[in-house]
């Protein structure tokens, strides 16, 4: 019998200090139910009689390792054994499983680690403590001289193990968690601990929303709007239902569902509907004249004042030099491996929805609110996302709303499985925003930075969803700024102008938000800053974050281990960049060679400060990862518009990184005590302007227009 | 119509048009997930399969043209090169979102059957047609070359 009766009335948070979840225990009933069943002393953690501990993520798994990362946490106050560790993911429920940062239930902003330390910590403490408590009553011994070791509990010549206690735990018996010393930590910041996700996604037998086919289920593909705002006015089936595999075509209010046994009948039926749109509402501009219009921002006066810190004006004005440089950050797609894609039935007032789910509440809440069924009538269960990058939170739950409409539109209770093609996932919108951003600089006769002023124009993410009144001040989206108005530099007079453009297009968080462009802008621009300061850009910057010690230290730790100031081979030149996102603190150092005019990058040495490091290598991972994926858009992606029409479609025209593109990485991790920060998304900030830096040292030209390839850099 | 595919050793009916590619017989037909949809136009390796031991982008390979070939997919991979890769693969925890890591699997057998010790340039270029967004790139060389280490062992 399993004791599910203590897994809602569990957590009753309380906030302590340092934002600490306190854990409490409401055992409903007696702890004896457990005989014979698992063990769930609170809503994170279940323990079975053959020893086997599954930890219960509130998080999901896109590969940013919080699968192991919470385990950690949890198993390292537990003292299980780390083998004996497995993971499931929890269902929608908010108030067991809320993001205590965010205040829903989901993952976002490189905040998983940061909001459930103390509260995994605890769970796995307190559940140690019951399973001691149930040695000490068996062993007539005082609790306090019992050991707790890799999943065994013991007292001088008794020993049992995990499983054997499960079924003893005293009627009545409350935990108490005592939380270790750091220094008693066995996996908490142990170099290397296995990854819980590894063995199933080498076999194969990861299950992924993709790879969930349900009894019954009908495979769907979406007509959607070829520009971003139109809306159908008609369509003819006749020749897509002529399609071998072709079950049933609908409308839905998002476009035109095409049914099928199998997924590629489904897109070859829509290949041969005919669909008309009206688009007196859409956006139907092309590159140019969005681009010109961007331009045209940056020249007014006029704007919102994201920062005025001192005369900025008066500063560029007295300054002994100037510089001035325009940035060109294109739309991105985010193109995770799996396209986009989740499984939805209605059936008997109950909805059910298969999906790699990165923000629980807010699909649970969209999908019952479209279904009818309410949020209480809506089961999620979350499977592995094969990617993300941002793409699957979504405050509209777009894919999993047009899930839900096929199958209201089916309407007849089976599953339906709406499957994104690469060319929906590149066409489809929420792009990170183009952004254009003016900087000029100056510096003083002794090369002091003593003015600054950014201009940027971008259309704001949050603008209309419902964050949009906590981070829009006076008008500007802190996201569009972010980066540069919240700068750890010490410039005594900054102004940060913002130009909140507008279009059709929908934008969305693309992994690192505003840093993604910002911490390019910054870093290029102070590397010129230094370079008409007359100054090295290490001890440019050195000077710069005197009074920012955890940035200062990755800078210099960087600079060290890649031995900064030292020679290079004929052809290769060197660039630096740091920039804190999310809490956490990088700096990288960059080396490129140029061979016949084309560059390789060859080698980046990062040095992050992320607090304690949970999982040093999941850290070292998510660094490489993010630089890589930073190099994709840095090097050659970009989406472009003609006639309000995307004009990449699929991987040959919106190209990834490739191994061969893909340089030597070393990441060096500061030794910390601090609260555990972000690590999913501040290794990308500074890649771009560490490597176009570099690419400055080797070849005299600083690249100010992304994506690289369109700025006259050529790659080998 | 029904076509006979051998996969992973096994003789299995599939109900589909001749020009259906593998990758949608083998995951919408027959249930076998381990495969990946990424593009569709062979551009990314996620559903690379071994067709009579070659690496195969299955979703430009038609089941009418298979009819006694020999299939094998991440699910039926049992030789010494495979259990080198997987076990370098694990032990150094190359994966994270895990999606495309079937198919560099798949590649990075058919690599090592054929060149057991590649140089880092031999795995750029034979792997390059297998993309990972989550950019694992620098442990699938280091992997790669792990598993080169244990199949001498």
């Amino acid at each position: 019998m399993n004791i599910k009766t203590t897994r809602r009335a569990f957590l009753q948070g309380a906030t302590a200090a340092a934002g600490a979840l306190v854990v409490g225990l409401t055992p409903k009933g007696s702890w004896a139910a457990a005989h014979g069943g698992e063990f769930m002393p609170n809503p994170f953690v279940k323990i079975a009689p053959d020893g086997k501990v599954t930890v219960v993520l509130k998080h999901f798994e896109m590969g940013q390792g919080t699968s192991t990362g919470l385990s950690t946490l949890l198993a390292e106050e537990l003292d299980a054994n780390w083998d004996d560790v497995e993971t499931e993911f929890a269902p929608a429920d908010t108030g067991t499983y809320m993001n205590t940062l965010m205040g829903v239930q989901g993952s976002g902003g490189s905040t998983a680690i940061a909001n459930s330390y103390m509260q995994y910590r605890e769970a796995g403490a307190a559940a140690k403590s019951l399973l001691v408590q149930a040695a000490a009553a068996e062993w007539g011994v005082d609790a306090g001289e019992i050991e707790v070791k890799d999943g065994m509990v013991s007292h001088g010549s008794n020993s049992a193990s995990f499983g054997d206690l499960v079924g003893l735990v005293p009627d009545g018996a409350t935990p108490n968690p005592q939380l270790k010393d750091p220094s008693a930590f066995t996996k908490i910041g142990a170099d290397k601990l296995s990854r819980k996700d590894s063995r199933a996604k080498t076999n194969g037998t990861a299950t992924f929303a993709m790879d969930v086919m349900p009894e019954g289920v009908v495979f769907a593909v979406l007509q959607r709007s070829p520009k971003f705002g139109g809306t159908l006015t008609s369509f003819d089936a006749t020749a897509a239902m002529e399609v071998e595999g072709v079950v049933d075509v609908k409308e839905t209010p998002v476009g035109v569902v095409v049914y099928a046994t199998n997924t590629w009948a489904a897109m070859k039926g829509r290949e041969a509907l005919t669909t008309e749109w009206d688009f007196s509402n859409a956006e139907t501009r092309s590159q140019d004249a969005m681009e010109a219009e961007y331009a045209e921002a940056l020249d007014r006066a006029e704007g919102l004042a994201a920062k005025a810190e001192g005369d900025a004006a008066g500063a560029l004005e007295g300054a002994a030099n100037t510089i001035e440089a325009e940035f060109h950050f294109p739309f991105l797609a985010h193109a995770p491996m799996e396209t986009l894609n989740s499984v939805v039935q209605i059936k008997d007032g109950k909805a059910q929805c298969w999906d790699g789910c990165q923000f629980h509440t807010v699909t649970q809440g969209a999908v019952g609110a479209v279904s009818g069924v309410g949020p209480e009538n809506t089961a999620i269960e979350t499977v592995y996302a094969g990617g993300s990058f941002g793409r699957r939170a979504n405050f509209s739950s777009d894919y999993e709303v047009e899930a839900t409409m096929a199958a209201m539109a089916l309407g007849d209770g089976r599953p339906v499985k709406l499957v994104w093609s690469r060319e929906d996932d590149v066409r489809g919108g929420y792009y990170r925003p183009m952004t254009k951003h003016r900087v000029r600089a100056g510096v003083d006769a002794d090369g002091n930075l003593v003015g600054w002023h950014s201009i940027m124009a971008n259309k704001s993410i949050f603008k209309g969803t419902p964050m949009g009144e906590a981070v829009i001040v006076n008008g500007v989206d802190l996201f569009s700024v972010e980066g540069v108005a919240d700068t750890e530099y010490a410039i005594p007079n900054m102004e940060v102008t913002l130009h909140d453009m507008e279009t059709a297009v929908p934008m969305l968080w693309w992994r690192s938000v505003g840093h993604s462009h910002s911490g390019y802008a910054m870093e290029v621009a102070m590397d010129m800053a230094a370079e008409a300061a007359g100054r090295d850009p290490v001890e440019f910057r050195q000077d710069l974050l005197a009074n920012a010690p955890r940035s200062l230290g990755v800078l210099n730790l960087a600079a060290e281990k890649a031995g900064w100031g030292g020679d290079l081979p004929e052809g290769w030149g060197r660039g630096v960049a740091v920039h804190k996102s999310f809490n956490t603190h990088v700096a990288q150092v960059a080396e490129v060679s140029v061979t016949d005019g084309k560059v390789k990058i060859e080698r980046i040495v990062a040095a992050v400060d992320c607090g304690v490091p949970v999982n040093p290598d999941v850290i070292r991972a998510q660094v490489e990862g993010a630089i890589g994926y930073g190099l994709s858009h840095v090097m050659r992606q970009k989406i472009t518009f003609t006639d309000g029409e995307v004009d990449q479609s699929n991987f040959p025209d919106y190209e990834p990184l490739r191994i061969s593109d893909m340089p030597k990485i070393e990441v060096h991790i500061v030794p910390s005590s601090e609260a555990p920060t972000g690590i999913g998304e501040p290794g990308l900030p500074p890649a771009g302007p560490a490597v176009a830096n570099a690419i400055y040292d080797a070849m005299g030209k600083r690249v100010m227009h992304l994506p690289m390839v369109d700025d006259g850099i050529e790659f080998s | 119509m029904a076509i006979t595919l051998k996969i992973n050793g096994e003789e299995k009916s599939v109900e589909a048009p001749p020009d259906m590619p593998l990758l949608w017989a083998i995951r919408d037909v027959l249930g076998m997930t381990g495969t990946k949809f990424g593009c569709g136009v062979a551009s990314c390796g996620a559903c690379t399969v071994h067709v009579d031991g070659e690496p195969t982008r299955s979703c430009q390979a038609q089941v009418g043209d298979l009819e006694g070939a020999e299939i094998t997919t991440i699910e039926g991979l049992n030789s010494d090169v495979a259990a080198a890769v997987q076990s370098a693969w694990a032990d150094l925890d190359v994966v994270q979102c895990g999606y495309c890591q079937s198919g560099q699997i798949m590649s990075a057998v058919g690599l090592l059957t054929e060149n057991a010790k590649p140089t880092d340039e031999d795995i750029d270029s034979y792997m390059w047609g297998n993309v990972c967004r989550c950019a694992t790139y620098t442990r699938i060389r280091a992997a790669i070359h792990e598993a080169s280490k244990r199949m001498e062992a």
